[in-house]
């Protein structure tokens, strides 16, 4: 149980990255926390105690096996989060470009 | 014909790759190869409407039911699944082809196109998909792609807004992500009809209804509902404006707004509260959506705010047949509803697309979005002015433009069912509307500006072919769609949508067979 209540709250404090900071690449790092966080929990919903790696090989009566889905799931949800991440990190070094800063305050020329 | 179905993913994200690669060595293939890829879409699309009765289903492998537990990815093709489609690949046509000219003057034209292609193939693949993850998946594609495209011209606002869309947008994803894998813990399986079928009898109600909500964070986040709206006024009026069209017309509703009618309508059952949270989400969004969009000067920043207001409509007519449903009234009502919040999906897609397009031409010939230097095009540009008059009578409801008949079904739906309050607040909305819409009307194409655009040294023309067309042709739209108000042609486009979500049960039954 204790694993779960970590994982929640990594994902809080990735929460708190992204609302509290007001650097560009710190609220980059609150996603990518909260994105490990909901890989995490992925993992472990897929966890079966005592399971080992669900590959058919030799005996498998007997054997406990873990849930391979979610660890599929996971692997395209790191693919997916890499290319956020990715398109997320060139906005703000093309925002430090035109702005000459990464400090929220400063980068509002929308608003209304 | 099941063979067909995953043609409405395959064929845009080939096109993708197709445009990437031959387009760079053949300079302008995109542009005309988009718009084929659209309209073949739209074809085949009017093809399922018109010839399809019941459910289509495609497993993806071609794994059939084992022990009764479905493993296949299944792409599934219903009454609502072919009514989102036609929407989507009507409005990516007529986008794809105004771009034709409107995106000549910039130097990635390609890229643009190829982004444009896995956009709309991200939305088909979340409207077709039968899978939770899968629509998870084909989500990220369509955000990761309108990111992208929201910061396509580069400059300082674009990139500040494309930033801001990508935050919270990222964090509606994570949201529903975890909302998956909340749902995974409970059922052991990702299949929508299969969930639907194992939570009907599980036992932990509340474990269910905290994924419910993170859900209704997650997909409220990407259809802008208030209070999750910060993101789209910005998003929307930084992007070009045939991606304007595309995002307010289509996005916010193929992965937003649709996924929440099909998972709480098809995988839940439909409890009170939830209903009575989308309607009181609806009605905010209506009423403060409108509010917001009344000061604003700037033609996109104005119709983004509209955007969230007519996204208040759907959501507030389909809430008022959730809850009708949920207490057990009558069924006419919650179907008259939830009619009127479909085809208010429709009429808005069409005259917020056209609305966009015609922001983006003003912008085109001159260069300005701001209300209070524009005037006096009414005479120099009569295609612009008169589709952007006939969009903003459609908007703010005048007959016989397809709004009216929209906006008047959730009226007198939720007269039927009783709620007094929200309906005067849907006539007062529409008002306000009109009011707002007299505005742009009068400080764009008819006052005489402040200076004269002779004096300014700009040379007003009507803009080419490619963009009068497609605004021609959406406010064509705008008139034939009242036509679905005619039993005799709503029973062939409407009403089999309806009927996938009043009854809601048969979803499960018709997708795994027992």
């Amino acid at each position: 149980m204790i694993v779960y209540i970590l994982t929640v709250f990594l994902f809080l404090i990735g929460l708190y990255g992204v609302v509290a900071k007001r650097n560009l690449i710190k609220i980059v790092i609150g996603i990518a926390l909260m994105e490990y966080s909901v890989n995490l929990f992925l993992i472990l919903v897929g966890y079966v105690k005592g399971g080992t790696a669900p590959i058919l090989s030799g005996e498998v009566i007997g054997k406990v096996f873990v849930d391979p889905l979610p660890q599929a799931m996971v692997l395209t949800a790191i693919v997916i989060g890499l290319a956020t991440t990715a398109l997320l990190l060139a906005i703000a070094i093309r925002i430090y470009k035109k702005y000459g800063t990464f400090d929220i305050r400063e980068i509002k020329n929308l608003k209304g | 014909m099941n063979f067909f179905i995953p043609l409405f993913v395959a064929v845009p994200l080939g096109g993708a790759f197709i445009t990437a690669i031959i387009g760079s060595f053949a300079k302008g293939f995109g542009r005309y190869f988009t718009s084929i890829i659209f309209a073949f879409l739209t074809g085949l699309s009017i093809y399922f409407i018109l010839h399809v009765k019941g459910p289509l289903i495609y497993n993806v492998g071609g794994w059939e039911l084992f022990e009764k537990i479905p493993i296949a990815i299944y792409m599934i093709l219903d009454g609502l699944t072919v009514y989102l489609l036609l929407i989507i690949n009507l409005i990516a046509f007529a986008s794809a082809f105004y771009s034709i000219s409107y995106i000549k003057r910039f130097t990635a034209e390609n890229h643009y196109y190829t982004l444009f292609c896995l956009m709309t193939a991200g939305m088909n693949g979340v409207i077709i998909s039968g899978d939770l993850f899968n629509i998870y998946v084909f989500l990220e594609m369509a955000a990761i792609a309108s990111y992208a495209l929201v910061a396509f011209e580069i400059e300082k606002e674009h990139l500040e807004a494309s930033f801001k869309y990508q935050v919270l947008g990222g964090v509606s994803s994570l949201f529903i992500l975890l909302s998956i894998g909340f749902l995974y813990w409970l059922t052991s399986t990702l299949n929508i009809a299969d969930v639907s079928r194992l939570i009907a009898t599980e036992g932990r109600r509340e474990l269910i209804t905290f994924a419910q909500v993170i859900l209704l964070c997650g997909f409220g986040l990407k259809a802008a509902m208030i209070p999750f709206h910060a993101w789209l006024p910005d998003a929307h009026s930084s992007a070009p404006s045939p991606i304007s069209s595309m995002l307010s017309g289509v996005l916010i509703k193929a992965i937003g707004a649709y996924v929440i009618l099909r998972l709480f309508f098809n995988m839940f059952a439909i409890t009170y509260n939830i209903s009575m949270v989308i309607t009181i989400i609806g009605t905010l969004s209506m009423v403060i959506g409108v509010l917001l969009a009344i000061g604003q000067w700037d033609i996109k920043r104005l119709l983004a705010y509209h955007s969230i207001s007519q996204m208040g409509y759907v959501i507030l007519g389909v809430g008022i047949g959730m809850l009708v449903l949920s207490r057990g009234g009558d069924r006419a009502v919650a179907t008259l509803s939830i009619a009127g919040g479909l085809f208010h999906l429709f009429n808005h897609a069409v005259f917020k697309g056209l609305l966009f397009l015609n922001a983006g031409a003003v912008e085109y010939e001159t260069g300005l979005r701001d209300m209070k230097r524009l005037g006096g095009l009414a005479a120099k540009m009569p295609v612009t002015t008169g589709t952007s008059l006939g969009a903003s009578m459609s908007i703010s409801g005048i007959p016989p433009f397809n709004g009216f008949f929209s906006k008047l079904i959730i009226i007198v739906a939720a007269i039927q069912a009783k709620y007094y309050v929200l309906s005067i607040l849907a006539v007062f909305v529409s008002i306000i509307t009109l009011a707002s819409f007299l505005k742009v009307q009068r400080f764009t194409f008819f006052n005489k500006p402040a200076e004269s655009w002779d004096e300014r040294g700009i040379k007003i023309r009507e803009v080419p072919f490619s963009m009068c067309f497609s605004m021609i042709m959406l406010v064509i739209l705008c008139f034939v769609l009242s036509l679905l108000i005619v039993p005799s042609i709503r029973d062939v486009v409407l009403t089999p949508a309806v009927n996938v979500l009043v009854d809601a049960g048969e979803y499960t039954t018709a997708v795994l067979g027992y």
